[in-house]
């Protein structure tokens, strides 16, 4: 499947696709949300290692295409041991969870999801010294998947 | 060898008779080089998935239509392979040309029409009802076949009433929001509803994948769902009506290829 | 329930290779309505594992927050030729699974 479009917060002037490092703020909030506390218990979330790629947005929510990539070198002494993918508005939040392991090679996951409307997703990566890592990404979505069903 | 001036006349005139039949006829709503498969109004992200020739949903429906084609509908009949062999070279041109007038069956046939034709004259099997998940599969199939051949439907000879009919049908206003085929998708293609960007309304890479209906459906499928969404009545499956208006459509598509399985909106 | 899976066609030893998945599965959300507006219950793929000659490679738990018609991609070392084995279940209990060879060389 064809690498989704990476989100663009602000394009500089010149025209040149500037990524813009995902707000503080909005990393905060993230960080303190419950559904990412259900998984954490209180341990610190750290910026950085993990890219989620979500199109800025998308006219229809019942399927949207996602990329989680997280840098690691995947040995047997460091490695991620676990990817979750949370929704901020789905009815379940935990949209889903991926185990891996030094046999994975690569941290990385391709898929596609439903939202149910224009939200922020969240991509938070366990590691196998037991830290977590986070990234997020805000979408549009104009056609909600679960709430405008036809 | 000169001929009289009345005969030259009455050539003249019937000449230009024909030929403003033939113009009436031939007159495109869309030009030729004006017409765009649905493709193009998708979002870069769902082109890129019908063009994925591994992940597009639809290859699912054209996978189980492959096994379809060559099993035996069971109590002893035949299978479609018995007789058509490999489909990737019995088939290859036939979705392009349907829907087609069939002089054996004494109708106007789409693909669904031909493969329930086959069920019940030569395996002796019930005819799939649409929308049924065997149906959609072997369409898929066959029309698969004819990926990246242009649509070229036949309206001559027997065919011509139906397209004749099919026309009128796509410019009657219907539904209480009293709109005609023409309206959305002649006049007012490229422009926005909603959010939406409105297509030309072609049928070449049917059946598809609808993210709408999370599944693989049917043209006719679609006609019903503009048809509720106009909020007109919506005809069974299988309605002569469809049937015209597909041949219709299919005339208006002259030229684009197929691209079953194709993924939608 | 149909299923496509996709690995290259010949890997080396020690490789990273790509593994494609696509399920043909309705994901339903428990959200939508029949065509005569009859709730359709929810059922969605909740386990998907992949054992690569038998051994675990890469797990997924799901939820109907996955499109319908499930397509995941994921890596995987090219270790030894043989087989990856797809299973997965959905709400209904319904179990599958799906097979795929693989070609190592080195």
């Amino acid at each position: 499947m064809k690498h989704p479009g990476r989100r663009r917060f602000l394009a500089g002037a010149g025209g040149a696709l500037a990524l813009a490092a995902l707000p503080e703020s909005v990393f905060a909030q993230a960080a303190i949300d419950p559904v990412v506390q259900s998984v954490v218990r209180g341990a610190p979330v750290k910026r950085g290692r993990v890219k989620l790629d979500l199109p800025e947005l998308a006219d229809n929510g019942n399927s949207v295409p996602v990329k989680i990539a997280v840098e690691s070198p995947m040995t047997a002494a460091d490695h991620v041991r676990a990817i979750y993918l949370l929704s901020e508005r789905n009815p379940e939040r935990n949209m889903a969870t991926f185990q891996l392991g030094p046999r994975s090679g690569r941290a990385e996951i391709v898929t596609r999801v439903r939202l149910a409307g224009s939200q922020r997703v969240i991509a938070l990566a366990e590691l196998s010294d037991g830290s977590y890592w986070m990234d997020a990404a805000e979408i549009i979505v104009t056609l909600s998947a679960c709430i405008d069903e036809s | 060898m000169t001929r009289s001036p009345a005969i030259g006349a009455a050539v003249l005139v019937l000449g230009a008779a024909v030929l403003a039949a033939g113009a009436t006829a031939q007159e495109r709503p869309v030009p030729r080089d004006k017409v765009q498969s649905g493709v193009a109004f998708l979002a870069p992200d769902q082109r890129a998935l019908q063009q994925d020739a591994f992940a597009n949903p639809g290859m699912l429906w054209v996978e189980r239509g492959e096994r379809l084609w060559r099993e035996p509908p069971g109590a002893g009949g035949r299978s479609c392979a018995s007789c058509h062999g490999d489909a990737a070279a019995s088939m290859k041109g036939v979705a392009a040309r349907y829907p087609v007038f069939d002089a054996k069956a004494g109708r106007l046939l789409n693909l669904e029409g031909r493969i329930n034709e086959c069920r019940t004259a030569h395996q002796g099997a019930a005819p799939f009802p649409y929308e049924s998940e065997a149906l959609l599969s072997l369409t898929a199939y066959v029309a698969y076949q004819s990926r990246g051949m242009p649509v070229a439907v036949a309206i001559d000879g027997p065919a011509r009433k139906h397209f004749e009919s099919g026309e009128q049908l796509y410019y009657q206003r219907r539904g209480q929001l009293n709109l005609a085929c023409a309206q959305c998708h002649t006049e007012n293609w490229g422009r926005k509803l909603g959010p939406e960007t409105i297509s030309q309304g072609h049928p070449n890479a049917y059946p598809l994948y609808r993210l709408e209906w999370q599944t693989l459906g049917s043209l006719q499928r679609r006609f019903r769902s503009c048809l509720s969404g106009i909020r007109a009545e919506m005809l069974p499956y299988g309605s002569p009506e469809y049937l015209d208006l597909e041949l219709y459509v299919a005339w208006r598509a002259a030229g684009l290829e197929i691209e079953t399985p194709g993924v939608r909106r | 329930m149909a299923a496509r899976i996709q690995v290259p066609a010949a890997a080396k030893r020690g490789e990273v290779i790509e593994v494609r998945i696509l399920i043909q599965h309705p994901m339903e959300t428990g959200y939508r309505v029949d065509h005569v507006g009859k709730p359709v219950p929810k059922n969605a793929i909740r386990t998907l594992t992949c054992r690569y000659n038998g051994v675990e490679v890469f797990r997924a738990a799901m939820s109907p927050g996955i499109a319908a018609n499930p397509y995941l991609q994921f890596y995987t070392v090219a270790e030894a030729s043989g087989e990856l084995e797809f299973f997965w279940t959905d709400d209904a209990g319904t179990q599958e699974s799906a097979r795929q060879p693989i070609v190592v060389s080195g």
